[in-house]
């Protein structure tokens, strides 16, 4: 049982990792959500694994399980849940804002350009401004 | 009574005020967030009274004993931390307010008030999981207040922030859950107790988690591999927000300080001080990277956020050194580095405005209306930021300095500090001389078409006198060094003393006997 979560929890979290590493912003939002399911069982799994123990008191229990796992859970679930609406909604307005969904945002606009460029593209515009200054 | 809780709820129930008052109009939602920020400066200062006899002020909240429920712990080092935030955040406030920066969307006043209930929380906090949570309200109002006004740079940066700091949130609860898992508590105090008499089987794991841990808190103060989305973010969103940052990687610090320092103190056997030699050697790596950072900056806002990253990592270093003096050293220059690099964000966005579409990039531009007087700031902020003498950058640096000779790293240590520093004082003047000196003759204005005239904002006398009033801390941190470092010592003194720091958490009794 022991060996099977373990693994379980491995390969939510490597997946995780990975998708969190790719380029485009839907795979990262995935390997965020599924970073977040690993560290849920894996915080699930610091109360240690018990079967059939409440974890609240009762006069009938022999042994309980550890309530506060639970409680740690249940609070990462709903955080992780809101900062992935956000990241959502974020990631959409990256897409409509940067033209595409790379986390970079790779088609530059001009104000992205590398200084030189820019510097260069403003100054032919210079000249042409003088030039029509000088044709006036 | 319940001092400890007021700097924590005051934020808060201003911030669900400030945000019923939407109807009312901003008029109403700026006084009622200015007034709260000015009942936190009041508060503050009560709290630095309460807690300068050395006693901690232990407050459980819903009346559960320590390790069972929830502290807030209010001590020398919190109450300083608090303060910085709250004049910090007024001036931010007040030059948000002059600029309008409110009015470019909606809620700015709710994030901002609840950006502080995060920061106070995370300061106060005497349990590991409790700072998880205020860590993530203060980084979600952080996300909002980064985004606020948009802009297609804004959007990017702040993607890059957010998805980092989601993955620092997972690494969080993994190194929560290995120490709950080895220490079967949450409670800071009570996790310092049983690292004490940890088994010697468990200490791997327990330094792999408080590594992990490391990490999480290396990515919120920008530590060395973990800085890269810092310059971005910081140069990209609006001038107060900016400010506001100075301190949030100061709340990664002191996380460090406090969770690290505690459990991870004197007595904690083979443990002790573990983590030590990584802070010391990844902060010295920061500051080379972060000097060259500020000389290859192309933009006033990005050279000031490479700043910033200089000044959290002379405080790594100074944490690093790990004894009394240091840490002391490490309080005086937090005070100091926060407020010149708030008054520092705000004045580049003055400047950026001042020269129209010029911006704050380091181009030759047209003198800007009132130069002497804002370059004048400019040159004050860059001496008490690189740490020139008669300015409390320069006390900073000589305390730490002098903080390390005993240390065995201590030539390395000075050598960086003192030729980071160099390079900054060169990228300095050189950035002031492109931004004040080498102006464009004015006649050319003419064939620009009103380049520089339409985009030409008045300059604006109240965001003046926000940047003045942080700026004025840094002469007033060198007048009166003496109470302050008196107060930094007893602090630093304080923090070292985890055992007191144990006993009176664990040993704060319920309140009892109820009202009739």
């Amino acid at each position: 049982m022991e060996w099977l979560l373990a693994l379980v929890i491995g390969v939510i979290t490597a997946t995780g990792v990975y998708l969190t590493l790719r380029a485009r912003t839907f795979p990262v939002v995935l390997g965020l959500t599924l970073l977040a399911y690993g560290v849920n069982v894996f915080l699930f799994a610091m109360g240690r694994l018990t079967i059939g123990h409440p974890a609240v008191i009762s006069s009938t229990a022999g042994a309980y399980s550890d309530p506060l796992p639970q409680a740690l859970v249940l609070t990462a679930i709903v955080i992780a849940f809101g900062m992935t609406a956000f990241l959502i909604v974020l990631a959409l307005k990256a897409r409509s804002e940067l033209g595409n969904d790379h986390v970079d945002g790779l088609d530059l606009a001009k104000d992205e350009l590398p200084l030189e460029q820019n510097n260069m593209s403003k100054e032919q515009e210079n000249k042409t401004l003088k030039v029509n200054s000088a044709g006036d | 009574m319940h001092l400890a809780a007021w700097p924590v709820f005051l934020p808060l129930i201003a911030g669900f005020i400030v945000l019923l008052a939407k109807a009312k109009g901003l008029q109403w939602q700026r006084a009622i967030s200015l007034l709260s920020v000015a009942g936190l400066i009041v508060l503050s200062v009560t709290l630095i009274n309460a807690s300068s006899s050395g006693a901690y002020q232990v407050y459980l909240l819903g009346n559960w004993i320590a390790p069972f429920g929830i502290v807030l712990v209010l001590d020398q080092l919190s109450a300083l931390m608090v303060t910085i935030t709250a004049v910090l955040a007024l001036a931010a406030l007040i030059y948000a307010i002059a600029n309008n920066v409110d009015k470019k969307g909606p809620h700015f006043h709710v994030m901002f008030l609840l950006l502080l209930f995060g920061i106070n929380g995370a300061f106060l906090t005497g349990d590991l999981f409790n700072l998880f949570v205020f860590f993530e309200v203060l980084l979600l109002a952080s996300y909002g207040l980064l985004l606020h006004g948009s802009g297609r740079q804004r959007t990017k940066a702040g993607l890059h922030y957010v998805i980092i700091n989601m993955v620092g949130a997972t690494l969080f609860l993994f190194a929560v859950g290995a120490l709950y898992g080895v220490l079967g508590t949450l409670n800071i105090a009570d996790m310092a107790a049983r690292v004490a008499r940890l088994p010697e089987q468990d200490a791997a794991l327990v330094a792999a988690a408080g590594l992990l841990l490391l990490v999480v808190f290396g990515i919120k103060a920008a530590l060395f591999p973990l800085y890269l989305w810092m310059p971005i973010a910081y140069s990209n969103t609006a001038a107060p927000v900016a400010a506001m940052f100075a301190i949030m990687t100061k709340v990664g610090l002191y996380a460090i300080i406090r969770v690290h320092g505690t459990i991870f103190g004197d007595d904690a056997g083979s443990l002790a001080h573990f983590y030590m030699p990584w802070l010391l050697g990844l902060g010295l790596l920061t500051l080379v990277l972060a000097a060259l950072g500020v000389m290859a900056s192309r933009r006033l806002r990005e050279q000031v956020a490479y700043l910033v990253l200089a000044s959290v990592a002379t405080l790594l270093i100074a944490v690093g050194l790990n004894n009394p003096l240091a840490l002391s050293a490490t309080l005086y220059y937090i005070i100091h580095s926060t407020m010149i690099a708030g008054g520092l964000f705000l004045l580049a966005d003055i400047i950026s405005r001042g020269r129209g579409s010029f911006e704050d990039r380091f181009e030759s531009g047209y003198a800007m209306p009132g130069a002497i007087f804002i370059g004048a700031m400019f040159m004050f902020g860059a001496i008490a930021m690189t740490g020139i003498p008669p300015l409390s950058g320069f006390f900073g640096k000589v305390l730490i300095l002098s903080a390390s000779l005993d240390h065995h790293w201590s030539d390395l240590v000075m050598t960086v500090v003192l030729v980071a520093g160099f390079i900054m004082i060169i990228s300095m003047a050189r950035s002031g001389s492109r931004l004040f000196y080498q102006v464009l003759p004015a006649d050319e204005t003419d064939n620009k078409s009103g380049d520089n005239g339409a985009t030409y904002k008045p300059l604006n006398r109240v965001s003046n006198v926000a940047v003045i009033s942080l700026f004025v801390m840094s002469p007033l941190l060198v007048l009166f060094a003496q109470p302050i470092t008196a107060f930094t010592e007893s602090t630093a003194k304080q923090q070292f003393d985890s055992k007191r720091y144990i006993e009176s958490v664990l040993s704060k009794q319920a309140v009892t006997g109820s009202k009739e």
